[in-house]
């Protein structure tokens, strides 16, 4: 005790005695005060968002690669797992390029103008407009992360069937012409839906539920019809092959999920905390919700049924994320795992689509679902960021006596569904026309693995 | 000499292996089947679609032994493979008319 009281006397001593040539006054003093605090801040905010990007890239790979590639058959794995990871290659040099720009770039309420093409003055400059307390290449980075997990999605709804030059192609066109406006829209500055930064229709969309899940969502059923069923679709056996790879694959997903809910809020601070527990709380609740429904609806709870509820959960509450308390959360879970479960097994087999990993069932209707919420549960008590010109905090969901805003996250969640459907349809005509869309019968019935790739995924006598 | 062909369950072939070994049969050719006969298969669901698994994975046991020892074979088989519940399995007996050593052209139940 005596020696550490020695010790702190001989440091202050130490700084008592630094010379200082000219002695500073207190602005100068403030000033780098001031300048060191933003430093902190900087670095711990930082540190979290390079952590949250990190985690959305392990969403798609392996975390969604694993998801999908376990649920299709064994000769279709490795074409599977491939459409996910192509993607983490293929985005990121749209997005270098002029994705980027397209989606945050100041321009019309529809796409960001031109100015961040090549990432040109993309720095360690904050852009105090979206995230003033880190890089906006950081930011950049982060966005990058969305823009590769979402086209990914959709490859649940064409899987064991497209040829891979046209996933190529259909996803190349997909995320310029749908997703890169589509966020824009929803996070760019001016952009139509940004309820933040001056949009005319606000939404509240806090990581995603319309720009990733609807948009890939609902997509995902436009590729199901258009594309039609698998051969042997329904009557042939169709079991995934394996529910271990899946499961590994969706426990991924949970943990990404902090990244990608959390890590919206751009900094670590009391609202990411608040995001990460509504995210966790509504994955929890909506696991209860698909395991209980199919107890009683198929007499058994299903590992898959379990692991696809805890996704249903994460995907509806990803707008609300940063916005809910955390009871709404469980509410907004248990609602989406109920919802997506009868998504799945009730309204599949009435219409008949062959949406083969459920890409709509669970993204579409999940994301749906979560962006009427948010409008309801939304309060300023969890998210004062929307404020008037006189800086006075504004209330935004039901909760809060906004009922508006359910209005407004319909408008939103319509104008979401339109797009994709309408992208989707033009897209998927053009790769038709050019490249095609399908592998032909053979190849279908050989699988994706040898006939698209050369490989096998499982080679257990070699 | 007669060849000797069970169907058993997969878990019991650590048991029938080590039965049959005891009493000096050490030539054997296992094969990983799937079948049903009496024993129905069962049901699996994934997302509410249903799949009714009919063919049931097993293990076929193949050896040629001497006339004078089938009978015992069949006994060993029999007891190490019975759990008693359906789907234990079948044993099925035919005649052989040669074998042959590839190594030497040994011929008859001395190349068993």
């Amino acid at each position: 005790m005596s020696s550490l009281f020695l010790l702190c006397l001989s440091a202050a001593a130490v700084f008592a005695q630094a010379p200082q040539a000219v002695p500073l006054t207190i602005d100068q003093k403030l000033a780098a005060l001031d300048a060191a605090t933003k430093a902190a801040q900087s670095a711990g905010d930082n540190a979290w968002m390079l952590v949250s990007s990190a985690l959305v890239l392990m969403m798609t790979g392996p975390g969604l690669a694993l998801f999908y590639g376990g649920l299709v058959r064994r000769k279709n794995v490795l074409g599977t797992m491939m459409q996910s990871f192509i993607l983490m290659a293929v985005v990121t040099v749209l997005w270098a390029l002029f994705g980027y720009s397209i989606a945050f770039g100041e321009g019309s309420p529809y796409f960001g103008d031109l100015r961040y093409v090549f990432l040109e003055g993309v720095g360690s400059a904050p852009n105090a407009d979206y995230a003033g307390t880190i890089p906006q290449a950081t930011f950049m980075v982060y966005q990058l992360m969305f823009a590769i997990i979402t086209p990914a999605l959709i490859s649940g709804a064409f899987a064991e069937r497209m040829k891979f030059s046209a996933m190529l192609l259909f996803t190349v066109l997909w995320t310029t012409i749908v997703y890169f406006p589509m966020a824009h829209m929803v996070w760019g500055k001016g952009g139509l839906l940004n309820a933040f930064l001056g949009g005319r229709i606000p939404c509240l969309d806090f990581a995603g539920g319309t720009v990733v899940h609807i948009t890939s969502g609902v997509s995902a059923l436009v590729c199901a019809i258009y594309m039609g069923k698998r051969e042997g679709y329904p009557h042939e056996a169709m079991k995934p092959h394996s529910m271990v790879l899946s499961f590994i694959g969706a426990c991924m997903l949970w943990v990404g999920w902090f990244g990608f809910n959390a890590g919206s809020a751009l900094g670590a601070s009391g609202l990411a905390t608040s995001a990460f527990i509504a995210t966790h709380f509504a994955a929890a609740a909506a696991t209860i919700g698909w395991v209980v429904a199919e107890w009683i609806g198929h007499g058994k709870p299903s590992v898959l049924g379990g692991i696809s509820g805890a996704v249903a959960g994460l995907v509806a509450i990803t707008p609300a994320s940063g916005f809910v308390k955390p009871f709404p959360a469980f509410a907004i879970g248990l609602a989406a795992g109920v919802l997506c479960y009868l998504m799945v097994t009730k309204v599949k087999a009435r219409f008949g689509y062959d949406d083969t990993l459920d890409a709509f069932g669970v993204h579409g209707a999940g994301g749906t679902l979560g962006a009427i919420l948010t409008g309801i549960f939304a309060t300023s008590a969890i998210n004062d960021g929307l404020k008037d010109a006189a800086g006075k905090v504004q209330p935004l969901g039901l909760v809060d006596g906004n009922g508006q805003q359910v209005i407004n996250q319909l408008i939103g969640t319509g104008i979401s569904w339109a797009i994709a459907i309408v992208g989707s349809l033009v897209i998927l005509k053009v790769v038709d026309m050019t490249v095609g869309l399908r592998v032909d019968k053979d190849q279908e019935t050989v699988g994706l693995d040898l006939s698209m790739h050369g490989e096998e995924g499982y080679n257990l006598d070699s | 000499m007669k060849k000797i062909e069970a169907v058993i369950q997969p878990f019991k072939l650590e048991e029938v292996k080590e039965a049959l070994k005891n009493i000096g049969i050490d030539g054997m050719t296992v094969i990983e089947v799937r079948g049903h006969g009496r024993q129905k298969g069962h049901k699996e669901v994934y997302r509410g679609q249903e799949y009714q698994v009919d063919l049931l994975p097993k293990v076929k046991l193949e050896m040629v032994v001497p006339s004078s020892r089938a009978d015992e074979v069949v006994k060993t088989l029999v007891t190490a493979a019975r759990t008693g519940k359906i789907g234990d399995g079948k044993i099925f007996i035919t005649e052989i008319a040669e074998a042959i050593r590839i190594r030497n052209d040994e011929r008859g139940e001395t190349a068993l």
